[in-house]
């Protein structure tokens, strides 16, 4: 098989890491080669952080190539845009509808885009976009948000249910499992 | 299989390895290999206040006879240059490999230097995986290399090697015991007549290794089409097998000393040959030297990473991809919020200062809207510039300026600094931003916490005796959330002519135990002035009509309610 690639992209802190660690022993669970590359240091402090996850029969690079992603998970609205151009044509898009503003928005240097729904729409992707913070507050924890978002994705895979929860309960914090599991689930059943 | 960061699998190679003593300096992307030794129970561990001692403690732990590691970011390197270059002269009794972490496209660095040039001008030679198996793989093997040519041995990272996961096969610790110690003046004592000997000896050394490398398996031709060669090592690797599977490929696993022969061997039976490499044209201007065409750095930046899109461009003049990024406000990382770097910054930009900065989290105050900073050279050297700027300006502008340091990177080599000052009569103010951990590289301990990597209670190094045994007499502990005593003393210490120290002492905000109610704005009080936007918090925006608090986001410092004119501010009751 070609290579999957997924690319998860977010604002330092919100846990994009996690997601992509549960996707890398999800695909060496399944016996596939695996590479998955991050992001530490000082682009974690709230700067924009982007991981990249491949997996296949053999796999050289850890990094996606721009127009090469099959998958783009952004935790942010505008973060989506940013890595847009990584998403290959018809690829899938997966959007948490959140926006975070970033230092020169704050200040006022520069202005946060108010139609990056109707823009990221217009792109050739398959567009997902799901509101991940109000269901993780349902459940109790906004900071699962995470893994409502990879319950989504795991919805557009043909990879067994059973298997995301495996990969997800030997990743996330032993005492988290139960919620983490729940917030999954809420993804994967989710109406989009 | 296991699936593992680059530097967990060079953790996990000096444990297999039977690795005795491991020390590091933290440094992005260095850093985890350490916390990840650390784990290991059979491996004494160390962070060490800066790499030349990290450096000096492995080469202690290598001659008295055990297995010893030390790892370090490049520009770490530099600090730990000075020991390196003489321990290629003594070599070593049990094995000694430096890790060092380079980090191309700067994505955590102040400059992006290439390492390889230290094991040229220091004669010693450097391994370059280009995944997280070779990683584990190549720290056994510089063992075996380091006390079988009496040599350190360097194991050059980049950081997309270091923060990459790849599959790994564990294997057992291989049984190793400590070698005897003996005196031996002749091999361990460098003075000139006994250094002048060693160095006939590391000059073979090299010729040695440059033949015998030839032959490592390490090494190693991958004939495809005659079309294309390229010799490359490292995560290059990666990215031009990801672009050219069908090309041949000379993939060297030992970047220092370079194998000629089969350099040789493989440009005879390739058409055209490349050589690429991130940064500097190391192994092409060698390759060159021996008469052999090869292209390289006229088609590829020393600038940067390379991609996978970017050498198939580059090579087949096809272009690859011309989706453009989208122009978007860019999001640079940030202070947290509840961040006491914060608060420090607030009470400069009122005063106005000139501020010589220094590495750490507090670097970032550089950025809009608290613009704290007017430079950052390398770790201490904001004390040392402090007083080159007094000595060319004069002490009028000493009295409107300060040199900006944490506590770590004061304790790695910002003292020294301050003896200067004291020495040679300089008054510089400087404030040591004490949040009592390595922050920015992720929290690790250092001689200020009271904690050893290994989680053991450490004495805590007092701060404030050891800059008063220095010489300086004006030495103040303030909490830079108050910000009426922290400017009165500033200026205060400021006008003084004499040297001063302010230590700034709050714990950094992702450590600090005692939670505060989250604030929020009351819209009524609000009049929308601003100010709040100033201290750069990433919790506060301006809405429509007034300023709006993320209560997710806000850790309750209380700054933006210190400075807030109206009190508009209340505490959130969750």
């Amino acid at each position: 098989m070609q290579s999957i690639n997924i690319l998860i992209v977010g604002v330092g802190g919100q846990g994009t890491l996690l997601t992509s660690r549960v996707l890398g022993n999800l695909a060496s669970d399944l016996e596939y080669d695996v590479k998955v590359s991050e992001v530490h240091g000082m682009a974690q402090r709230g700067g924009s952080v982007v991981t990249h996850v491949r997996f296949g029969k053999k796999v050289y690079s850890p990094l996606i190539e721009v127009g090469k992603a099959d998958i783009l998970l952004s935790f942010e609205k505008m973060e989506a845009l940013r890595w847009l151009h990584y998403l290959k044509e018809g690829g899938m898009l997966i959007v948490n509808d959140q926006s975070i503003n970033p230092m020169p928005v704050i200040t006022g240097a520069a202005e946060y885009p108010d139609d990056i729904l109707d823009r990221l729409k217009k792109s050739t992707a398959k567009a997902i976009i799901i509101n991940a913070i109000d269901i993780a507050k349902e459940i109790g924890n906004i900071r699962v948000a995470n893994s409502v978002l990879l319950g989504v994705l795991a919805k557009y895979t043909d990879i067994d249910y059973k298997n995301w929860e495996k990969a997800l309960s030997r990743t996330v914090p032993p005492r988290t499992v139960e919620i983490n599991l729940k917030a999954f689930d809420k993804g994967y059943n989710a109406r989009v | 299989m296991e699936l593992m960061l680059g530097n967990k699998a060079v953790a996990r190679g000096a444990y297999e390895a039977g690795v005795r003593v491991a020390t590091a300096y933290p440094g992005t992307p260095s850093t985890e290999i350490t916390e990840f030794i650390a784990n290991y129970d059979e491996i004494y561990t160390e962070w060490s206040p800066n790499e030349k001692i990290a450096m000096e403690v492995a080469i202690g732990a290598s001659i008295a006879g055990g297995r010893a590691i030390v790892s370090m970011k490049h520009v770490g390197l530099n600090v730990a240059a000075d020991p390196l270059f003489t321990v290629s002269y003594t070599g070593v009794n049990g094995g000694l490999v430096v890790v060092v972490a380079d980090d191309p496209g700067m994505h955590s660095s102040q400059n992006e230097q290439d390492s390889r040039y230290y094991a040229r001008s220091a004669h010693i030679p450097m391994l370059e995986p280009a995944d997280s198996q070779e990683a584990k793989d190549f720290v056994k093997l510089a063992f075996e290399l380091s006390e079988k040519y009496d040599t350190p041995v360097l194991l050059r990272l980049t950081t997309r090697i270091s923060h990459s996961q790849s599959l790994v096969s564990l294997e057992e610790p291989l049984p190793f015991s400590i070698k005897e110690y003996t005196k031996n003046p002749q091999k361990y004592v460098m003075m000139p007549g006994m250094a002048r000997k060693r160095h006939v000896f590391v000059e073979q050394r090299m010729k040695d290794l440059a033949k015998d490398s030839c032959e490592f398996e390490i090494n190693r031709i991958e004939m495809r089409s005659e079309k294309i060669g390229i010799i490359t090592s490292g995560i290059v690797y990666q990215y031009a097998k990801e672009a050219f599977p069908e090309a041949s490929f000379l993939k060297l696993g030992m970047v220092h000393p370079l194998p000629k022969d089969l350099i040789l061997d493989f440009a005879s039976r390739v058409e055209t040959l490349y050589v690429l490499e991130e940064l500097e044209p190391i192994i092409e201007e060698q390759v060159r030297s021996w008469g052999i065409p090869a292209i390289g750095k006229e088609l590829f930046s020393v600038q940067g990473e390379y991609t996978a899109n970017m050498i198939e461009q580059a090579i087949s003049g096809i272009t690859v991809n011309t989706q453009p990024a989208e122009e978007l406000p860019n999001r640079p990382p940030v202070l947290c919020p509840g961040c006491p770097h914060r608060a420090v910054f607030y009470t400069l930009k009122k005063l106005k200062l000139t501020a010589t900065g220094d590495i750490g989290c507090y670097t970032l105050g550089t950025l809009s809207p608290l613009e704290g900073l007017d430079t950052c050279v390398c770790m201490g050297a904001s004390i040392g510039m402090a007083h080159g700027f007094e000595k060319v300006l004069g002490k009028d502008f000493a009295k409107k300026m300060i040199g900006v340091i944490g506590d770590s990177t004061f304790i790695h080599s910002g003292i020294g600094g301050l003896i200067d000052i004291v020495y040679n009569k300089g008054i510089s103010t400087i404030l040591i931003l004490d949040n009592s951990i390595t922050a920015m590289t992720g929290h690790q301990d250092n001689p200020s916490t009271g904690r050893t990597i290994k989680g053991e209670e450490a004495p805590i190094l007092d701060l404030v005796t050891l800059v008063k045994a220095v010489g300086i007499n004006n030495i103040h502990v303030l909490d830079p959330f108050d910000l009426e005593t922290s400017r009165k003393v500033l200026k205060n210490e400021l006008e003084k002519e004499e040297p001063s120290v302010i230590i700034f002492r709050r714990p950094c905000a992702l450590l600090d135990k005692s939670k505060s109610l989250p604030l929020r704005i009351v819209p009524e009080k609000c009049k929308n002035c601003g100010l709040c936007l100033r201290i750069g918090c990433p919790a506060i925006q301006k809405l429509d009509e007034c300023m709006v608090i993320d209560d997710a986001l806000c850790n309750g410092c209380g700054l933006c309610e210190r400075i807030c004119r109206f009190n508009a501010m209340e505490r959130v009751d969750l």
